[in-house]
């Protein structure tokens, strides 16, 4: 088999895969038997291009295929088939470029089905991972530190529930969809936020951050007024803007208020900004929103020059109330530091629970500076080592092996 | 799709209805069938006695084992069920929300098995 033809394929399978298994699904109501549909269409492709030449519409192509073998496994277990046999040709092949494609609707109806309250609540955001997502098991098990085959398990018994309880693949109404709309921009941010170090590519992950962002842009402009919904596309927007930024040229990471500015994407800090005001009310901001605010802060440095970090302060303040996570406080904690002083920083840290801080690298990374910047080198130093034992990403552990150098030096100079 | 709604709910809560509380609930549970019928989604309904006057019998072993029941001893037991024809669970989920019985209890909503 050519390698381009296998390239192509693969590039079709990760740009179509949520969409053609959405539309499959929505048909017949069985996410499990549409992706095995889905995955002999690709199969099929990889054996028939590479002989007769890649189809002009890729994607009708697969869809077509996928959809007459999953008319013979409907005849073959004699269920009755409710799938309009012609529904592919209405399957629009453009781009992902293009947001308005009304197949798209179905896309969203997958998400609302798999934050149906029917479902487990724990396995909501992994089904969505794959289903929409198109991430493999695997995978999710990794970033959920599952066992593969629990993970796998899971899955396939959630997908049962959906078929055989009869969860409908429509956009709920109004009343129920604010409460399972958390659910949805929570998988959402979680593919878009997961640390993927099981994926092989730069690239590999720079599409799914791309996908991310496009699912809450579109989600955003379906719901038209989910304050939340707009926020996490600003919040993506901002995050994506500052992509070329994040790593230096040996792949070290820089924090955010250090990071060149003139790589920032103007034009996704455009739509972040957009986005955001969308979003606002001025009463009672939810997570995403003062995330995203957060974000909108440190990027006006690329037009002020500085940061405000007393405003930054606030945010974080208001997020620890709505959305109290442990990283919501050691944000806190680093932005008391610079707004106020190392101290401060560090006696926001102590009111948290040391236990929880001992393996969580960015409490010990911001407790290693408030140390170092409060001149005490030596306990800096200590924690620095901390937190370099627990990273996994090797870019991250760069920049903290900088920083401890820098405390080291001062301590001997 | 058929699905059943098992309703259930702890008997010690009734123990005291008066009468006239229980012919109240029968005319509140008769509109509640009035309403399905109307919705032409009615298929079948039971009411039941207290599951101090349920047996069970079983012939799992081989042999015939009648006891004294319910099956299961929770708080809270069954006391009837209504099945419905609806087009999914969204639409039966909304009729269990209407049932009476969701006000002091559970109800269980599971699709029919049996081909249509």
């Amino acid at each position: 088999m050519s390698n381009e033809t296998h390239q192509r394929a693969t590039q079709v399978a990760r740009a179509s895969y949520g969409r053609l298994l959405a539309i499959l699904a929505a048909g017949s109501g069985d996410i499990a038997s549409a992706e095995d549909a889905l995955a002999d269409a690709f199969h099929r492709a990889l054996e028939t291009w590479p002989v007769r030449g890649i189809p002009d519409k890729p994607e009708a192509w697969l869809m077509r295929v996928a959809k007459n073998r999953q008319i013979d496994g409907h005849r073959s277990s004699a269920i009755r088939n409710h799938v309009a046999l012609d529904d592919y040709q209405a399957l629009n092949v453009s781009s992902i470029d293009q947001p308005c494609d009304p197949m798209e609707d179905e896309r969203l109806k997958l998400m609302f089905v798999c934050a149906h309250p029917a479902i487990a609540h724990e396995i909501r955001t992994p089904l969505m991972l794959q289903t929409v997502l198109g991430f493999e098991a695997h995978e999710i098990a990794r970033a959920f530190v599952v066992s593969p085959t629990a993970m796998a398990q899971r899955l396939v018994r959630a997908k049962h529930k959906i078929r055989d309880a009869g969860i409908p693949f429509v956009i709920p109404p109004r009343e129920e969809l604010t409460q399972r709309l958390d659910v949805v921009l929570e998988a959402i941010y979680g593919a878009f936020s997961i640390d993927w170090t099981c994926t092989d590519t730069r690239d590999q992950i720079d599409d799914m951050s791309l996908e991310a962002l496009y699912l809450a842009d579109l989600l955003a402009a379906m719901l038209a007024d989910e304050p939340e919904a707009w926020g996490l596309a600003a919040l993506i927007a901002f995050t994506l803007a500052r992509r070329s930024a994040r790593r230096d040229e040996n792949n070290a990471f820089v924090p955010l208020d250090q990071q060149n500015v003139e790589l920032w994407d103007k034009r996704l800090l455009r739509h972040g900004e957009l986005c955001l005001q969308r979003a606002s009310k001025p009463a009672n901001p939810g997570r995403f929103q003062l995330e995203a605010a957060i974000q909108s802060v440190h990027c006006d440095r690329a037009k002020t020059g500085s940061v405000d970090w007393n405003i930054i302060t606030r945010l974080y303040e208001g997020l620890c109330s709505v959305a109290p996570t442990l990283g919501a406080f050691v944000g806190r904690a680093a932005a008391v530091g610079h707004a106020i002083g190392p101290q401060e920083g560090l006696a926001c840290l102590e009111n948290l629970d040391a236990s929880l801080q001992e393996n969580f690298q960015p409490a010990l990374a911001t407790r290693a500076w408030l140390l170092a910047r409060n001149n005490n080198n030596a306990d800096a130093a200590r924690i620095y080592k901390k937190a370099i034992a627990c990273t996994t990403n090797a870019g991250d552990r760069r920049y903290l092996e900088g920083q401890l150098s820098l405390v080291l030096k001062s301590q001997t100079g | 799709m058929r699905y059943t709604l098992f309703l259930y709910s702890n008997e010690a809560d009734f123990a005291d209805v008066t009468p006239e509380a229980m012919e109240q609930e029968q005319a509140v549970y008769t509109a509640y069938i009035e309403a399905l019928n109307e919705a032409g989604v009615f298929v079948d309904t039971d009411w039941l006695k207290p599951s101090s006057t349920a047996t069970v019998l079983s012939l799992k072993d081989g042999k015939r084992h009648v006891q004294d029941g319910p099956y299961a001893d929770t708080k809270e037991q069954l006391g009837g069920f209504f099945v419905i024809n609806v087009a999914d669970l969204d639409a039966a989920l909304a009729w269990a929300e209407k049932c009476p019985a969701a006000k002091y209890g559970y109800i269980e909503v599971r699709p029919s098995a049996m081909p249509e």
